[in-house]
């Protein structure tokens, strides 16, 4: 069944829309990371005009968030606390990504930019994770008792501002994750994205917090952010497409309640090696874009008004 | 002063007698593209009318062009820097059409000379308008091919040989597919009748393509009330996620 979108103008499959919302969705569900990293990609691919994919796409993002976040919250693995610290950096970090985003789109070399640092992060980030949980994971099998160092203390611990964190278990002060939160805000801006795949390694790694409970807390802010690039899109760009983002939504909402039911039934370890490995391939796809030569050479834009 | 005006008016009627003119017909001048638009068919049909005989020099030839509305667009190219591609150049063309087709009763080279092409603008490299690249590139003609190329792999530009059917020198028919990425707007279809390669008379009419219903409703609310918009776009996020989760909790019940 085609569908015509009217704000990108093209003609699609719905059932293929709704196919990667639900897709998108399962990952939203089962990792706590938005999608927007995969579902613009995918929409760039059947034809859909970058500014309408990147756009539709935070929107598609906020709403499986918050069918994950529902789930999440009825299995009380939200730290609330946590996730307004977050969001109040994450928002001062947005801001000041936008700023840099618009530098950088002046000096025409924007779309290089975001290649760029979607390599970079994703391949890091990716690249650790699977380092990490592949080293757990032999050590459960070779039975050797895990080295559980939940309160190493380090200058972390040293700063002021200490506010007690009770879903997470922590009782640290709030400078730390409101630096992560602002430092993620940027790059989310930047890449336009809602940033969940850098969030839940930088919650795990850098905040100590536990798996259990990351994944409801990145999703809970991944609303907001993405809520926030979603409404400028639509205000300065008229790039949000509601048809296209309903049939996305449809299939992510739907997708995000199974994947947080699968999430449950596997362990930790086990989904850290899988979002790992996703990055990577994800990362792995883009590098490729830049380093073949691409079959045409030559793309077309609309002007700008 | 009257025998004068007399003479005018039989100089007028003289070349118009001799003319064959051109009356047409659309299958349809209204294109709505709803929700479900996947493209649709044009008919061009029409016929020549001749107050004499069928003229002996040369053989009638019939060319009908759709074409869509215009716009400026970008063309960018990559190149190699550093090991990766990245877009180094790129040119304004100052005036593309959105859509162009062109049928014709044989190849175009020969039912149409070079300075009759020129003078009307038929051909598709004719209908793309570019004045002035940038200092640094040299090679501008490139881009303009490779914006011909890309819109006609994606099927916006075509050019049928032999899509114009002709019967008895009289009766013409086209069909074109206008496909299902089609821009609303005002579309014009042009209709030339050429003998030796040179027109001898054309006519054109217009089609109006347009969104309607939700399509409109959607495309005009972003436009003039973004804020609006915006806020129905999360709200309808947050619905949508509110409900499958509370679907789901009842399900498992």
């Amino acid at each position: 069944m085609q569908i015509y979108l009217p704000i990108a103008e093209v003609s699609v499959n719905a059932f293929l829309l709704f196919g990667i919302g639900g897709l998108v969705g399962v990952l939203s569900g089962l990792f706590g990371v938005g999608g927007g990293f995969l579902i613009t990609p995918l929409l760039f691919f059947i034809g859909v005009p970058p500014t309408v994919a990147v756009a539709t796409g935070a929107n598609q993002v906020v709403a499986s968030s918050i069918s994950g976040v529902l789930a999440h919250l009825k299995r009380r693995t939200v730290d609330i606390r946590m996730g307004i610290v977050l969001l109040a950096g994450g928002l001062a970090g947005s801001a000041v990504g936008i700023w840099v985003f618009n530098l950088l789109s002046r000096l025409g070399q924007i779309d290089l930019v975001v290649q760029l640092t979607y390599v970079v992060f994703l391949g890091l980030i990716g690249f650790l994770m699977l380092q990490e949980s592949l080293r757990t994971m032999r050590r459960n099998r070779t039975g050797t008792a895990p080295r559980v160092k939940r309160h190493h203390h380090t200058w972390v611990h040293n700063l002021p501002l200490k506010m007690k964190f009770r879903a997470s278990g922590l009782f640290i002060s709030v400078i730390p994750p409101f630096g992560v939160g602002a430092a993620v805000g940027i790059l989310a801006a930047i890449m336009g994205v809602g940033g969940g795949f850098i969030m839940v390694p930088a919650m795990i790694y850098l905040l100590g917090m536990p798996t259990k409970v990351v994944i409801g807390t990145s999703l809970f802010q991944i609303i907001f952010v993405t809520g926030f690039t979603t409404f400028m899109h639509a205000l300065t760009n008229q790039s949000v497409d509601l048809m296209l983002a309903l049939l996305l939504i449809l299939g992510g909402v739907v997708g995000a309640q199974i994947g947080t039911r699968l999430g449950a039934r596997l362990n930790a370890e086990q989904l850290r090696v899988l979002l790992a490995l996703l990055v990577l391939a994800v990362c792995g796809k883009i590098a490729l874009d830049l380093l073949l030569e691409p079959g045409e050479l030559y793309s077309l834009a609309k002007v700008r008004s | 002063m009257r025998w004068l005006s007399a003479i005018f008016l039989l100089a007028c009627a003289l070349p118009a007698a001799a003319q064959e003119e051109v009356v047409s017909g659309l299958s349809q001048d209204r294109i709505s593209i709803t929700a479900n638009f996947e493209g649709s068919d044009l008919l061009v049909y029409g016929a020549v009318k001749r107050e004499e005989p069928i003229p002996d020099t040369g053989l009638l030839q019939v060319i009908i062009t759709v074409e869509g509305p215009s716009g400026p667009i970008i063309v960018r190219r990559k190149s190699r820097q550093f090991g990766i591609w990245v877009n180094t150049s790129s040119v304004e063309v100052d005036d593309a059409p959105s859509f162009y087709a062109v049928a014709a009763t044989a190849p175009l080279e020969y039912v149409l000379s070079q300075t009759e092409d020129l003078r009307h603008k038929i051909s598709v490299p004719q209908k793309i308008r570019s004045v002035g690249a940038p200092q640094d590139v040299m090679d501008s003609p490139a881009f303009t091919d490779a914006l011909i190329r890309i819109r006609q792999r994606e099927g916006l530009y075509a050019s049928a040989e032999s899509g114009t059917h002709l019967k008895e020198q009289t009766l013409f028919s086209a069909t074109f597919d206008l496909p299902a990425n089609l821009v609303e707007g005002n579309y014009t279809t042009r209709i030339y009748l050429l003998r030796n390669r040179e027109v001898i008379a054309q006519s054109q009419s217009a089609i109006y393509v347009r969104k309607v219903g939700i399509e409109r409703w959607l495309y005009t609310l972003a436009r003039d009330h973004p804020a609006l918009y915006g806020a129905l776009a999360l709200f309808l996020a947050g619905l949508a996620g509110w409900a499958a989760s509370e679907a789901f909790r009842a399900l498992r019940r």
